[in-house]
């Protein structure tokens, strides 16, 4: 007979590394849409400023405008996955009601948001990884510095997983889960110095800019790959992870309390 | 004095103006079938989901097997299972995937015997290769069930289990569930069918408008209206007007030939109505007693309590 009071077994990084499977075997059983998609839209960019402008315009000294252009387009495809993994799946699970699957079970607020956020960082940085296989065919690149590289590139899909728990969690319908791509998340990517330096802008623009927070991002990344930025690196990492860590605290706070996840 | 598989101390909720759960306090012992009825919106989804942690807290205090459900939630939340009354399913997954998720997230290692006695016992043999989304309701309820039972909860809190589902699944289940409970599992159900929380339950609660109206013993419960209904055939027509004798204490409720049913007051033996009947010369060939079943009881208090409860506010 089971003793009524003795509590089940129980691991508890169990719980964690289920959710992360889970995640990942989400976005795995979708790969059309989660992974092959991304990955033909970036080409995309990549044909048409790699293989026919590319060649023919420069925005930057000792650099064609393919060099230039393509860190920008693998971050973007970086982060605009991270920020749709974590905002998607969570906002579909507050849709259906599964999320209370995770509102009952012996799982703490850190594990659900560190689930959520490394699955997000895996699909990120396989798109990235895709893109930037892709990149090489169209224009050879210098990695000056591989190490920077890989850090502002995590540094970019942690941060933007955050904004993507954020935003499932604000989001009332797929309207306003939507207002957050097409109104928030895409001006600040194409304002944001994918497409150009921030440093050829009227100084009103530029200083504008300067308040974008992709601006750092993509500034940090571009630097660690061809060795000139608009900004020392040590301002683009410290930038990027103070909104990092300031997102990790406000998502944390948001699950911690159930925020629109409990009633 | 063993620990409550459940104390709940004055349990209140509100959503705006509506007083969802008004001051509910309750114990159930370790081993108890537990019925917790009431109609809709009577506020028993609400006091699960407190207790199960959907729901946040108003006020008041839920302890499970002496852990706070707020202090000591991820001890509290590994002694409970529950099934939740709305069907809620992983679209993304296949019956089999989806119950080895769930036993991931209460810390579990695969467990195969007990998922296999689980998938088995609930006729999900033939599903466990179908996506979530392709199953009959009925289906779906019993993954939930599955869902609930995955880490041996030692509270079960079964949300309308069988609402939609058919009468054979209905019945292994109950089984199933008095097994688990033989074994030491107590349950907290909630059902809309009250032959089944007459058959099932040791004691019930009846929730009203989020006020708990009634907590007894089942016996106690149906002893409340506190009279029975007798149908007595003679062995000869009865005379056109009854002697006043037997009609003390009682109501003629029907008389058709040699049949008279008659209402008797709690106060009234069966045993004086009888002598009655002998004593005025009327002969008895059959007698059938009626006690009130729990609908009757529960049609009786909900009833009660809606007429002095109107126009309520939090």
């Amino acid at each position: 007979m089971t003793d009524p009071v003795s509590l089940p077994p129980f691991q508890p990084w169990i719980p964690f590394l289920t959710l992360l499977k889970r995640e990942i075997l989400r976005f795995l059983r979708v790969s059309f849409q989660t992974l092959l998609a991304p990955v033909i839209t970036a080409s995309l960019y990549l044909f048409v400023f790699g293989a026919t402008l590319g060649q023919r315009i420069s925005v930057l000294e000792g650099f064609s405008y393919a060099q230039f252009v393509i860190p920008g387009l693998i971050l973007m495809g970086i982060i605009n996955n991270s920020f749709s993994n974590t905002s998607s799946s969570l906002f579909m699970s507050r849709y259906l009601g599964n999320i209370v699957d995770l509102l009952v079970a012996p799982i703490t607020p850190a594990q659900i948001i560190l689930a959520y956020t490394l699955a997000a960082m895996v699909r990120g940085m396989l798109v990235g990884a895709v893109i930037t296989l892709i990149a090489l065919g169209f224009a050879p690149l210098p990695w000056i510095h591989p190490f920077l590289c890989l850090l502002m590139a995590l540094l970019s899909s942690f941060l933007f997983a955050q904004f993507g728990i954020i935003a499932a969690i604000y989001a009332n319908n797929f309207d306003s889960l939507s207002m957050f791509t097409n109104f928030l998340l895409l001006p600040l990517i194409y304002f944001g110095g994918v497409f150009y330096p921030v440093s050829i802008l009227p100084s009103f623009w530029e200083a504008l800019s300067r308040c974008n927070p992709l601006f750092y991002l993509i500034d940090g990344f571009r630097f660690a790959i061809l060795g000139v930025s608009d900004n020392p690196f040590w301002l683009s990492f410290g930038a990027a992870a103070i909104l990092a860590a300031a997102l990790f605290i406000w998502a944390g706070v948001l699950i911690a309390t159930g925020y629109r996840l409990r009633n | 004095m063993a620990v409550a598989a459940l104390k709940i101390v004055h349990l209140c909720k509100n959503f705006g103006a509506t007083l969802a759960v008004d001051n509910i306090s309750l114990e159930i012992a370790p081993g108890e079938i537990f019925g917790l009825l009431g109609p809709n919106g009577a506020g028993k989804s609400t006091t699960i989901n407190m207790v199960t942690g959907v729901t946040r807290i108003g006020s008041g205090k839920v302890s499970v097997f002496g852990y706070d459900s707020r202090a000591d939630s991820l001890v509290t939340h590994r002694l409970i299972g529950v099934m939740h009354q709305e069907i809620v399913i992983d679209h993304f997954f296949t019956v089999d995937q989806a119950i080895r998720i769930h036993a991931g997230y209460y810390g579990l290692r695969d467990d195969p015997r007990w998922r296999r006695t689980l998938i088995e016992r609930l006729g999900l043999v033939p599903h466990l290769g179908k996506p979530l989304r392709e199953l009959s309701g009925g289906m779906k309820r019993r993954f939930m069930i599955a869902k609930a039972m995955i880490h041996q909860p030692r509270l079960l809190i079964l949300d309308e289990p069988t609402a939609g589902v058919d009468i054979e699944l209905r019945r292994s289940l109950w089984e199933f569930v008095r097994e688990i409970n033989d074994a030491g599992t107590t349950v907290l159900l909630t059902t809309h069918y009250l032959e089944e929380a007459e058959k099932m339950c040791g004691r019930i609660a009846i929730m009203n408008r989020g006020k708990l109206i009634a907590l007894e013993g089942k016996e106690t419960l149906l002893n409340r209206l506190g009279g029975r209904r007798i149908t007595v055939t003679l062995t000869e027509a009865p005379p056109p007007v009854l002697p006043e004798s037997l009609m003390a204490q009682s109501c003629l409720l029907s008389r058709e030939e040699k049949r008279l049913t008659f209402f008797l007051s709690g106060t009234c033996a069966v045993g004086d109505i009888l002598r009655r009947f002998h004593d005025c010369g009327l002969g008895i060939a059959d007698l059938d007693l009626h006690k009130p079943d729990l609908e009757e009881v529960f049609l009786q208090l909900t009833s009660q309590a809606n007429g002095t409860d109107a126009g309520r506010t939090p």
